[in-house]
């Protein structure tokens, strides 16, 4: 009876935090301008499908891919057993599934457990990639510090989970072929793959009469420590970069569908220049909406961005494939698109904070500018490599140019060559200093 | 062979009407290596008697570099002026040979009032190839020649086109030798977003060095292009090299002017 009220009281406090947790994030979220990603639903699910249910993107580096795609099918079809454990939880009784589901039920934990140790076998290796080879990607001074801790204690949380997993399972194998499993009128073997093969090799140990105190023990420890961890992987979520594992899904729905060379045409733009280029336009008419609060142009905080900025900004996992395939970043410039993503997250957490604390007009003397250097801004190619790279569809060749609008529009902060150009197109229609008349100088000459 | 260039002004005074409104785009009409390859297409649509036009002296940048260096007002105001021009006209359909120019056109004008069928120009080519208007059957100029297509990123990533210009190649009888970074993973020349116009932020290389050395790997004798700002670039990055003698930065469409000898 203890142990059932205590397992509801941490499945309260840990859903609890949880729901309060993503509610925050919910709100940071919103903070952020309105775009329209509703339409084109059937797009919208197949593209869900494909890129984060089928990881269609991680497949152009298929070593990765594969393992990671142990980790990501284990995940999820360890699910079913995390059913079972909060049933068993909130009922007192033991293995709910082995009854209701029959042979089903070993073939089921079986394929957990092969899959477990699949996913084991991929952190492992994950951790040796991050701590051994030191990929360049995982080196690069924005993973300093608190990024790669993140990681790391991804990596070995996931190495506790599966070993819960192992010994609940291999302790409760050894207890149901001595006779002591909690299970009820059941004597024999489990038969689970994997456990199976463990308790063979335990098994000499427990062979005469030995006390099943220790293996009931361990075998809890187990079961707890597997909720435990559950509930724990749940709530440091929001906290991290592991985020992804919820909001690939979301954030694949409401990816971009038009082509990735459009960039949007700013609206509060295009109403200035009609009304400029409309001779018998009154400037003095009222505004279309009193009560519309002038836009800035671009970004220059969190706020300025659009909700798909920020949501692509929490499901970023930093795995920097953005950066490798960046031709500024690959020839040493400043700027990383994993930065500008990571840079958003951190900005959008600290505002959120203060509209939480402040309310919604303080001003903390900050903008994501004291994050994202103007020299990063400027030098995007624009070429689209970090968006077509993306696995989770996360754009940040938006936010740069939203950035970039910011400078150029509200501060006139623009590198001089740039004026030039500028100053050439509004002049002679040519980015150059030629006449407009001579354009068709060319078909007249050799 | 002098070109025939007609206007649009001109075609309208005639009470004519043009199947496709050539774009020429800045860099076509003015500069000096661009040039030669607006006289490419032109070469090549005049051979294949497409009735096409020009705007000339009407025609004004398109605003892309404007609106990529973060500039909207300047670009929105070039983009209704030439939406003026061009409906103005009553353009149906515009072919380009500058990825900039196409992007903008088909992308970006349609919102500001701008609804065109827009082309890049090696879709049109390709199209007149297999409408049989233009045929490179026996053409011997770049027979088992190696050919490597740098991929524009405005062509490619961003308006998913990888094949037309790569039909092309093959309908030369040459060999298309790919980049180990090519089409969806193809590597930027370092012009892009405005790059043209300035120089580029403190690093340890050039972008249009790293590609050049992608094109180089290939042991091609040409790298074929798209766009005018790339041609600048890699036309750089192989004279870096010194190898300006041996390896030729030409557009599609030259090639494709070239091998029918036009």
């Amino acid at each position: 009876m203890i142990q059932i009220i205590v397992f509801a009281l941490i499945s309260i406090v840990g859903f609890g935090v949880f729901g309060y947790n993503i509610w925050k994030v919910r709100n940071n979220i919103l903070l952020g301008r309105d775009i329209d990603r509703k339409g084109n639903s059937s797009e919208r699910w197949k593209t869900m499908f494909l890129v984060a249910f089928g990881q269609q993107k991680m497949f152009s580096r298929p070593i990765p891919a594969l393992l990671h795609l142990a980790l990501y099918v284990a995940f999820v079809i360890t699910q079913i057993e995390l059913i079972e454990i909060i049933i068993d939880g909130l009922s007192g009784q033991h293995r709910f599934f082995y009854f209701a589901l029959g042979g089903f039920y070993t073939f089921m934990i079986s394929f957990i457990e092969v899959l477990s140790l699949l996913a084991l076998i991929a952190t492992i290796i994950f951790l040796a990639r991050r701590n051994l080879l030191k990929l360049p990607r995982f080196t690069m001074k924005e993973l300093v510090g608190w990024p790669t801790k993140d990681a790391n204690l991804i990596l070995i949380m996931e190495i506790v989970l599966v070993t819960c997993i192992f010994t609940m399972n291999t302790t409760d194998e050894v207890l149901f072929r001595i006779g002591g499993s909690h299970v009820e009128h059941a004597n024999g073997s489990f038969g689970f793959i994997i456990s199976n093969f463990i308790a063979d090799l335990l098994m000499p140990m427990f062979a005469d009469g030995y006390p099943t105190s220790t293996l009931e023990l361990m075998e809890r420890i187990g079961w707890w420590g597997h909720i435990a961890m559950v509930f724990a992987f749940l709530n440091y979520l929001p906290y991290s970069k592991h985020f992804h594992i919820l909001l690939a899904f979301p954030n694949t729905y409401f990816s971009n569908l038009e082509k990735k060379g459009k960039f949007t045409n700013m609206e509060s733009v295009t109403n200035e220049v009609k009304l400029m280029l409309d001779p018998s336009a009154d400037p003095y008419a009222a505004p279309a909406d009193p009560n519309a609060t002038p836009l800035r142009f671009g970004a220059k905080d969190v706020q300025d961005l659009t909700w798909k900025n920020l949501l692509d900004a929490y499901t970023c996992t930093e795995c920097g494939r953005c950066t490798s395939s960046c031709p500024a970043n690959q020839t040493g410039k400043l700027l990383s698109p994993r930065k500008i993503m990571m840079d958003t997250r951190d900005r959008l957490v600290e505002v959120g904070e203060n509209v939480r604390q402040h309310g919604k007009d303080y001003d903390d003397g900050k903008s994501l500018f004291s994050y994202v250097s103007e020299e990063e801004v400027w030098a995007c190619t624009s070429c689209n490599a970090c968006v077509d790279e993306c696995p989770v569809n996360i754009d940040p060749l938006s936010i740069i140019i939203d950035l970039r609008r910011y400078l150029v529009m509200e501060e006139s902060k623009i590198p001089t060559e740039l004026t030039g150009m500028l100053t050439n197109i509004e002049n002679n229609g040519a980015p150059w200093q030629f006449s407009p008349s001579d354009r068709l100088n060319w078909a007249k000459e050799d | 062979m002098s070109l025939n260039v007609p206007t649009m002004a001109e075609m309208m005074a005639n009470g004519e009407t043009p199947d496709v409104l050539f774009w020429v785009g800045c860099a076509g009409s003015f500069d000096d290596r661009a040039k030669k390859i607006t006289k490419a297409l032109v070469k090549i649509l005049n051979h294949c008697n497409v009735k096409f036009a020009v705007l000339g002296t009407e025609e004004s940048c398109t605003g892309d570099p404007a609106k990529r260096a973060g500039n909207e007002f300047t670009f929105q105001m070039q983009a209704m002026m030439n939406i003026q021009v061009l409906n103005g006209y009553e353009v149906k359909k515009i072919v380009t040979a500058c990825p900039h120019c196409f992007n903008t056109l088909k992308n970006e004008y349609p919102e500001l009032g701008g609804n065109y069928e827009v082309v890049h120009h090696t879709q049109l080519i390709q199209d007149l190839i297999n409408t049989g208007k233009l045929a490179l059957e026996g053409k011997q100029t770049y027979k088992g020649k190696k050919i490597t297509f740098h991929d524009p990123c405005y062509l490619g990533r961003a308006n998913d086109v990888y094949e037309a210009p790569r039909s092309l190649i093959e309908k030369l009888d040459a060999e298309l030798v790919e980049m180990k970074r090519c089409k969806t993973k193809g590597l930027c020349c370092g012009a892009g977003g405005a790059q043209m116009f300035k120089e580029a932020e403190k690093g340890n290389k050039e972008i249009n060095i790293e590609r050049t050395e992608d094109a180089l790997e290939t042991q091609a004798g040409i790298i074929a292009t798209g766009c005018p700002f790339c041609n600048t670039m890699m036309t750089d990055g192989v004279k870096n090299f010194n190898k300006e003698e041996e390896i030729k930065v030409l557009d599609v469409a030259e090639l494709i002017a070239n091998a029918a000898e036009l």
